[in-house]
């Protein structure tokens, strides 16, 4: 029905993780949805639990934090402070994940970009982390197993595997 | 970062996964994707010494994400992704959360998109 696609993800370098995605919709519209409490909860916890609470101070050195119940019971939780805030156009804040012992010290830098398009809007969201063991962990997050590695350019070596 | 030698040690080449672990040898993966290369293709590319390049490739080649085969006199070396799915898998996992929710946000969308009509 209204699906446009799926999030692409790569991995640039070593400590980031980009995300991609396109929505039909103009930017006003999904930076609204993006930045706006009672519209995050409807979709920030996706398949995987229920969000509980949505707080955020939308402002340069404004603090927010995202608080969801996991299906499998567990409270998750995250929190940053925006660095940079351009209505529309471009969010920067950092992101700690509540979860592990000193989550500020292993915090990423989320870049948010919205670029519209003839009435359509690209987001991106580039995740720069302070190590490639920080960068592992998240993704590896919801995931069994140990997997540690990861590589760059993963779609261009993907298309081997057809 | 400085690189190396050293780094390719023998602990990295017991899986897939810490083969690619190393930037070098992603390169190598990288410039292999556009086809069979001779190993003085790659020293050009990379801009390392043959015995470097060499080494990254046994490490490669140990793991089965190189292959390679004789041709004339020389030897082309080959990528065989293979080894490489069940790092794609461990991507995609993690690019279907995001999906997901996404997915959800595409309804918000919808939503806002006919208000504003309608408002309009």
């Amino acid at each position: 029905m209204v699906s446009t696609g799926s999030a692409v993800v790569t991995l640039p370098t070593d400590t980031q993780i980009l995300i991609t995605r396109d929505f039909d919709a103009p930017k006003h519209l999904v930076y609204k949805a993006y930045t706006t409490p009672e519209l995050i909860k409807r979709w920030w916890s996706g398949d995987r639990g229920v969000v509980n609470s949505i707080d955020l101070d939308l402002r340069v050195g404004g603090k927010w934090r995202y608080v969801m119940t996991a299906n499998e019971g567990f409270e998750v939780a995250f929190h940053g402070e925006y660095s940079e805030v351009v209505p529309d156009e471009r969010l920067v804040s950092t992101e700690a994940y509540e979860g592990i012992p000193d989550p500020d010290a292993a915090a990423a830098v989320n870049t948010s970009t919205f670029s519209e398009k003839d009435g359509r809007t690209t987001l991106t969201i580039l995740a720069e982390h302070k190590t490639k063991e920080n960068r592992d962990m998240v993704i590896n997050s919801g995931m069994e197993g140990g997997m540690q590695e990861a590589m760059n350019h993963l779609e261009e070596v993907a298309v081997s595997l057809r | 970062m400085v690189y190396d030698a050293n780094v390719a040690r023998a602990a990295t080449t017991t899986d897939a996964f810490n083969a690619v672990a190393e930037p070098r040898r992603r390169q190598i993966l990288d410039a292999l994707a556009g086809g069979e290369r001779p190993v003085n293709d790659l020293v050009t590319l990379l801009g390392l010494a043959q015995p470097l390049v060499s080494k990254h490739l046994r490490v490669l080649r140990e793991v089965g994400l190189v292959a390679s085969r004789e041709a004339g006199r020389q030897r082309l070396y080959r990528l065989n992704g293979h080894p490489l799915k069940p790092i794609h898998d461990w991507v995609k996992n993690y690019e279907r959360s995001w999906s997901e929710r996404f997915d959800r946000l595409d309804v918000v969308l919808e939503e806002l998109k006919e208000k504003e009509k309608g408002n309009g």
